[in-house]
C-alpha cells in the first residue's frame, strides 16, 4: 500500500518499491538504477559479479510498470553505473525497455554515474533536470526538488530499509538498482538535507512513514 | 637415520634425554604424524631430521615449517637459534608471514633460508608467485605444527592443497605433521594424504577439577565474575596462571572484575586478539621476562612465550568440547612427566553440569570430535586461481594432483571441472561476455586472462572469514592505539557512547578514516564491547552426557548443591527432560512470546529445526521474530504464543519447508558470504586499502537473492547448500530426535524458566523476515509517528 503525502503543492504516492507516483501527472518516478553495475565492476578489474542485477532491476521496474500504467517514466538520474554500462547492455534487455517504454514517454535524468545522452537502442530522451510542475534532478540542490543519488536507508524493528526522505525543501528517492547499497538518514549528508520531515520506508508490503527526528533521536537514546 | 654423535652430546649438555618418539620420528622413513600432549618436545621432534640433514649444508630451502599461528614461528625461530649455533650448523632459519617486512620476502624469493617458518596463508601466497618452483624446487621436509588445529577448519584444506603443490614442485618432500591428542589419529593421518602415526606416551594424567567457590555459580550469564575471589586465590598459590575465557568481551569483564579485587596489586595482563598489536607484544614480552603472575586470555592466546613457567590454568566458562579441554590443559606445566594442573570455573549454573559431564569424559578418556567432510570446493576456487597466479598449468596434471590431497581424494573431475568454470569465467550462464573470463586456454594450458589480476588474487588469500573490524585509538597526540572492534559494533556507537577495551572504559567521539577515536572515560559504565567471539558449539558427545545428566535426578547429587537446587526448581516450575520425553516450554518475556524446546541435539540440527519450525509458525500466523539454537535447546520468540507444539512438529510440515524456506534464510547467507568471499566472488581487499562492510556498495545478501531467482544452479550456490547440509546438520537428526522421544510435554510456564535463562543470554541469533516483523515494522512506525503527535 502506497503512502499518499503533499510536497511542493503536488500530491504524492511514495510506493513500497521505492517508487514514487504523481498521480495528476501519471508520472513513475525511479531513482538510481545502476543498471550495468555487475558489467562495470568486471570492465575495471574488480569483483566479478554476477550479472543479472539488470534482470531482477528490469523485472521490479516492470511490475511497477503493470501497476501504475504511467504516461511517463522519469529515472531520477545515475539509471546506468556508467555511460559504458549503458553502451554494453544485452540487445535483449535494450528490447525490454523498449518495449516497456511503448505508448508512454520515458525521460532519464543526467546523473554523476551516466551524465552522457542516453545510448540510442535504449527509449526516450536524456535531460539534465526537468522543471515541471516539479523540479526533478538528480542531487539535491536549490529546492524545493525531487532527487535521488544518495540512496537513504532506515533501520527499523531491527531491519535495514531502503526509505524516501521528505522535508520541507526536498524529497529524495531510495535507489532503485538491484545491487545499491544505503545511506542511513542520520549520516550527515541526508540529515542536513532534511533535518526534520518524515521518512518513508519500503521494502514491506506498505510504505510505512517515519518522523525523521524520532529516527534520529531514538538512535541517539539506543 | 639416527641421532649423530654431537646431537647426542647436545642433548646431555641441555641435561635432557631425547623422548622415544623423537627417536622414532628420526628413525621414520615417509611422512609421519607424530601425536604427543603438550609439553613433550613435539616441535624439536619434528625439526631433529632437518638439523641432521643439514649438518653438511643444503644449498636453497631445505625444512618448510608451517603453524597456524604468526607468533609462535617467531618463537620457534628463537627456539631453532640455540641448537642452530651450539651445533655450529650451516643453516639460516627465517619466518615468513604477514608481519615479515616486504624487503625480507622480496629477498627471501631470490636467496631462500635453508628452513623457512610460515603460516598456512602465507604459503598459499608464495605458491602463487612464478618463482615458486625455484624457492620449493630444492625442499626436502615440511613441517606441519599444530596440525589438529589447522584440520578443524579450511586453513587445514588449503594448506593440505599446498602441501600437494609443493610435492609437485619438490618430488620426494618428507612431511611430518605434529599433533596434540586427537580423538582419531588416522583420520588425521588421511588428511595428510596419508602418513604413518607415532603416537607419544600420553604422559601422567592431569589434575583436573572444578574449582570450589564460595558463592555459587549465577543462573545466567556467562562472566564466571563470582569466583573472582578463588581465582584471585589460585593466582597467589601459583608461579604463573592463564586464564582462559571463551569470549574477547569477556576476557575484558572478566580482567576488569579481577583488577578491581586485586588488592595486593598482582601483576595480571590481558591478552586477546582484538588488543592492539603493540598492547600485545607487552604483554608477552612482561610474560617472557617473568614479570606477571597472570594473564587473561581468549582460545586465539597466540603467545610467542616459554610455557613452561605457567603452573596453572584457569577455564572460565564451559568447555563447549572434550578434546579442547584437554588440549587446554596441556598449556599448563610444560613439562613432560609432571601433571599438568587445571582448574574449570563454569560461567553459570548449566555450565556446571556442562563441565561435571566434561570432567567425566576426560577421566575416562572420552574424547570427543565430529568427522570433518570432503574438502570444501570453494578453497578449491580460490587454489585454482592462485595457481595460474604462478603460471599456466594443465587441467589433467592440476586435477591429479589435487586428489592426492586428503580432504579433496574424493574429488570427482565434474566437481573439478565447475570450479575451474567458476574460476575462469564465474560460472555465468551469460559466458558470451568475455569480460566475465578470468583465466583462459592458450596452448592447452590455462592461465591468467589479465596478468595484473594476480595482485588483486593474492591480496585476497586465505579462508578465514572475520567479521569486519574497525581500528580504535585515543584522540589527540600520537593517538595510541587500543584495539579494534567489530564494525556492526562500531556502527550503533552515538558520540558519547562508553564501552571496554583493553580494559579501559573509553568514550566514543568521532569516526574518522575507518578509525574510532575515543577518550578515556575511566569513571563511567561501560556498554559492552561487542567482539566477535569465537563461537564454540558444544560437542554432540557432550551434550548427550548433559542429557543423560539432567534427566537422572538419582545422579545429580555429583552436580554442587546449588546446580542440583536448580534443576529441582525447574523441575517445580516447569519440568526436567528426561529420556524419551521431548519437552517444552511457552513463556512471556519482554514483550515477546518464548517458546523453548529441549531437544539435545546439538546446535547444528536444532538450528535446522528452528528453520523448519519458524516456517510452520508463520504459516499459523504466530508471527514468529526469530531463534536461536545451542546444543541441548531451541528458543523461538514470536508475536504470538506457541501453545500446542505437536503440529509445528509434523514431520511432514517441517519436510515441507527443506526446500525454498530453508534456501530463503539468514543462516543460509551467511553461509553464503564466507563462500562467496573464500571462492574470490567477493574480494575483501582491493588495491589502494580495505573496503569497510560499510563503503562496499551491496551487500553479500544482495547477490545471494539474485543468484538464487536467475541462477539456481550456480556453482556457489551448490557450495552453500552443501556447507549448510554439513553445517545445519541433515533432517535424519531431527527425525532421529523425534524417534528418540516420542512423547510431547509442553508447559505453559508464565514466566521464565531455570534451563530456559541461559538461552535468552545466547548470542547468535537468526532474524525471521514475515509476517511477524511486518507486523512490529508498523508497530514501530506507528509508535514513532504518534510520540511525534503526527498519528
Amino acid at each position: 500500500m502506497s503512502y499518499r503525502f503533499d510536497f511542493a503543492g503536488q500530491q504524492l504516492q511514495a510506493r513500497p518499491s521505492g517508487a514514487l507516483f504523481w498521480p495528476d501527472r501519471r508520472w513513475l518516478i525511479v531513482a538510481d538504477l545502476h543498471l550495468g553495475k555487475s558489467e562495470r565492476m568486471a570492465r575495471r578489474g574488480g569483483s566479478l559479479l554476477p550479472p543479472y542485477e539488470v534482470l531482477a532491476t528490469l523485472d521490479r521496474l516492470e511490475a511497477e510498470i503493470a501497476a501504475t500504467d504511467p504516461a511517463c517514466v522519469v529515472s531520477l538520474g545515475d539509471g546506468f553505473d556508467d555511460d559504458a554500462a549503458a553502451l554494453a547492455l544485452p540487445d535483449m534487455l535494450c528490447d525490454r525497455l523498449r518495449g516497456m517504454g511503448r505508448g508512454r514517454r520515458w525521460i532519464w535524468v543526467s546523473g554523476n554515474h551516466d551524465p552522457s545522452p542516453v545510448c540510442p537502442r535504449l527509449p526516450g530522451e536524456t535531460v539534465a533536470e526537468l522543471a515541471d510542475g516539479l523540479v526533478l534532478r538528480h542531487q539535491a540542490g536549490r529546492g524545493p526538488d525531487v532527487s535521488g543519488h544518495f540512496h537513504p536507508c532506515l533501520r527499523l524493528a531491527g531491519e535495514r530499509r531502503r526509505c524516501f526522505l521528505i522535508g520541507p525543501d526536498h524529497l529524495i528517492l531510495p535507489a532503485f538498482g538491484a545491487y545499491t547499497g544505503g545511506l542511513a538518514i542520520d549520516s550527515p549528508a541526508l540529515s542536513s538535507l532534511v533535518p526534520q520531515g518524515l521518512a518513508i520506508a519500503c521494502g514491506g508490503t506498505r510504505a510505512l512513514p517515519v518522523p525523521v527526528g524520532a529516527i534520529l533521536r531514538r538512535n541517539h537514546r539506543a | 637415520m639416527t641421532l649423530p654423535p654431537d646431537l647426542q652430546d647436545w642433548f646431555a649438555r641441555q641435561g635432557w634425554q631425547p623422548h622415544p618418539h623423537q627417536i622414532a620420528l628420526l628413525e621414520a622413513r615417509g611422512d609421519t604424524l607424530l601425536i604427543a600432549p603438550t609439553g613433550g618436545g613435539k616441535t624439536l621432534a619434528g625439526f631433529l631430521p632437518s638439523l641432521v640433514d643439514l649438518k653438511d649444508g643444503h644449498k636453497g630451502l631445505h625444512t618448510l615449517y608451517v603453524s597456524p599461528l604468526k607468533a609462535l614461528t617467531a618463537d620457534i625461530a628463537r627456539n631453532l637459534a640455540r641448537p642452530v649455533a651450539e651445533l655450529n650448523l650451516p643453516v639460516r632459519v627465517e619466518d615468513r608471514t604477514g608481519d615479515t617486512r616486504s624487503s625480507q620476502r622480496a629477498r627471501q624469493r631470490i636467496d631462500p633460508p635453508q628452513i623457512l617458518l610460515t603460516t598456512p596463508e602465507s604459503l598459499a601466497l608464495m605458491l602463487s608467485y612464478e618463482q615458486a618452483p625455484q624457492i620449493f624446487g630444492s625442499l626436502r621436509r615440511v613441517v606441519l605444527d599444530e596440525l589438529h588445529a589447522l584440520a578443524e577448519n579450511k586453513r587445514g584444506d588449503q594448506l593440505m592443497l599446498c602441501l600437494v603443490r609443493l610435492r609437485t614442485l619438490a618430488p620426494g618432500l618428507i612431511a611430518t605433521g605434529l599433533s596434540a591428542t586427537v580423538e582419531d589419529p588416522q583420520a588425521l593421518a588421511d588428511f595428510m594424504g596419508g602418513a604413518a602415526v607415532i603416537q607419544a606416551d600420553p604422559g601422567p594424567e592431569p589434575d583436573i577439577a572444578m574449582l570450589a567457590t564460595a558463592r555459587p555459580a549465577p543462573w545466567s550469564g556467562g562472566g564466571g565474575h563470582y569466583a573472582v575471589p578463588e581465582v584471585l586465590d589460585q593466582i597467589r598459590q601459583a608461579r604463573t596462571t592463564i586464564i582462559f575465557i571463551n569470549t574477547r568481551a569477556q576476557a575484558e569483564l572478566f580482567f576488569q572484575a579481577l583488577w578491581a579485587a586485586n588488592d595486593d596489586n598482582l601483576p595480571i595482563g590481558l591478552h586477546h586478539g582484538s588488543l592492539a598489536r603493540e598492547a600485545r607484544q607487552r604483554v608477552e614480552a612482561a610474560m617472557a621476562a617473568g614479570a606477571l603472575r597472570a594473564v587473561v586470555a581468549t582460545g586465539s592466546l597466540d603467545l610467542g612465550i616459554d610455557w613452561g613457567a605457567v603452573d596453572l590454568v584457569i577455564q572460565v566458562g564451559a568447555p563447549k568440547n572434550v578434546k579442547r579441554l584437554v588440549q587446554r590443559i596441556g598449556r599448563a606445566n610444560h613439562r613432560y612427566n609432571a601433571p599438568s594442573r587445571a582448574r574449570i570455573v563454569p560461567a553459570n549454573r548449566f555450565e556446571v553440569i556442562e563441565c561435571v559431564a566434561a570432567l567425566e569424559a576426560v577421566h575416562e578418556h572420552d574424547l570427543d570430535g565430529d568427522p570433518r567432510g570432503p574438502g570444501p570446493l570453494d578453497v578449491l576456487c580460490q587454489h585454482i586461481l592462485l595457481t595460474a597466479c604462478a603460471g599456466p598449468f594443465d587441467a589433467d596434471a592440476l586435477f591429479a594432483e589435487v586428489r592426492t590431497a586428503g580432504p579433496y581424494r574424493g574429488l570427482t573431475r565434474a566437481q573439478f571441472d565447475d570450479c575451474l568454470d567458476f574460476a575462469a569465467t564465474g560460472g555465468y550462464a551469460l559466458r558470451a561476455y568475455d569480460r566475465w573470463q578470468r583465466l583462459m586456454l592458450k596452448g592447452g594450458l590455462w592461465r591468467l586472462r589479465d596478468p595484473r589480476a594476480a595482485r588483486d588474487l593474492r591480496m585476497n588469500v586465505g579462508t578465514i572469514v572475520e567479521a569486519e573490524m574497525l581500528k580504535v585509538r585515543l584522540r589527540g597526540r600520537g593517538g595510541v592505539p587500543l584495539g579494534e572492534v567489530e564494525e556492526s559494533f562500531a556502527a550503533t556507537l552515538v558520540p558519547g557512547d562508553t564501552f571496554l577495551i583493553g580494559g579501559q572504559t573509553v568514550r566514543y567521539d568521532a569516526m574518522r578514516e575507518m578509525v574510532i577515536e575515543v577518550t578515556k572515560q575511566p569513571t563511567r559504565q561501560p556498554r559492552i564491547a561487542v567482539y566477535s567471539g569465537l563461537k564454540l558449539a558444544t560437542s554432540t558427545q557432550l551434550s548427550h552426557r548433559v542429557q543423560a545428566l539432567i534427566g537422572d535426578p538419582a545422579r545429580h547429587w555429583v552436580l554442587p548443591p546449588d546446580t542440583a537446587d536448580w534443576l529441582a526448581l525447574q523441575d517445580q516450575i516447569s519440568v526436567l527432560p528426561r529420556p524419551g520425553v521431548l519437552v517444552s516450554e511457552s513463556f512471556p518475556f519482554q514483550g515477546r512470546w518464548h517458546f523453548a524446546l529441549y531437544g539435545f541435539a546439538g546446535r547444528n540440527a536444532l538450528q535446522t529445526l528452528g528453520l523448519l519450525m519458524t516456517r510452520m509458525m508463520e504459516e499459523a500466523g504466530l508471527g514468529p521474530l526469530g531463534f536461536i539454537a545451542t546444543d541441548y535447546a531451541l528458543l523461538i520468540w514470536s508475536l504470538d504464543p506457541v501453545t500446542d507444539p505437536a503440529p509445528l512438529l509434523d514431520r511432514d510440515g517441517l519436510r515441507a519447508g527443506l526446500g525454498d524456506w530453508l534456501a530463503g534464510n539468514a543462516v543460509m547467507k551467511r553461509t553464503f558470504r564466507n563462500v562467496a568471499i573464500i571462492s574470490g566472488l567477493i574480494q575483501r581487499n582491493m588495491p589502494g586499502g580495505r573496503r569497510s562492510g560499510k563503503q562496499a556498495t551491496f551487500s553479500s545478501d544482495i547477490l545471494y537473492d539474485t543468484l538464487r531467482r536467475y541462477d539456481p544452479d550456480h556453482l556457489l550456490l551448490r557450495i552453500t547448500a552443501d556447507e549448510a547440509r554439513r553445517g545445519l546438520v541433515d533432517f535424519d537428526r531431527i527425525e532421529e530426535m523425534l524417534d528418540r522421544s516420542p512423547q510431547i510435554d509442553h508447559r505453559m510456564t508464565g514466566r521464565v524458566t531455570p534451563l530456559a535463562a541461559p538461552l535468552l543470554l545466547e548470542y547468535g541469533r537468526v532474524p525471521i523476515t514475515g509476517a511477524g516483523r511486518e507486523r512490529l515494522a508498523e508497530a514501530e512506525a506507528a509508535a514513532l509517528m504518534a510520540e511525534a503527535g503526527l498519528a
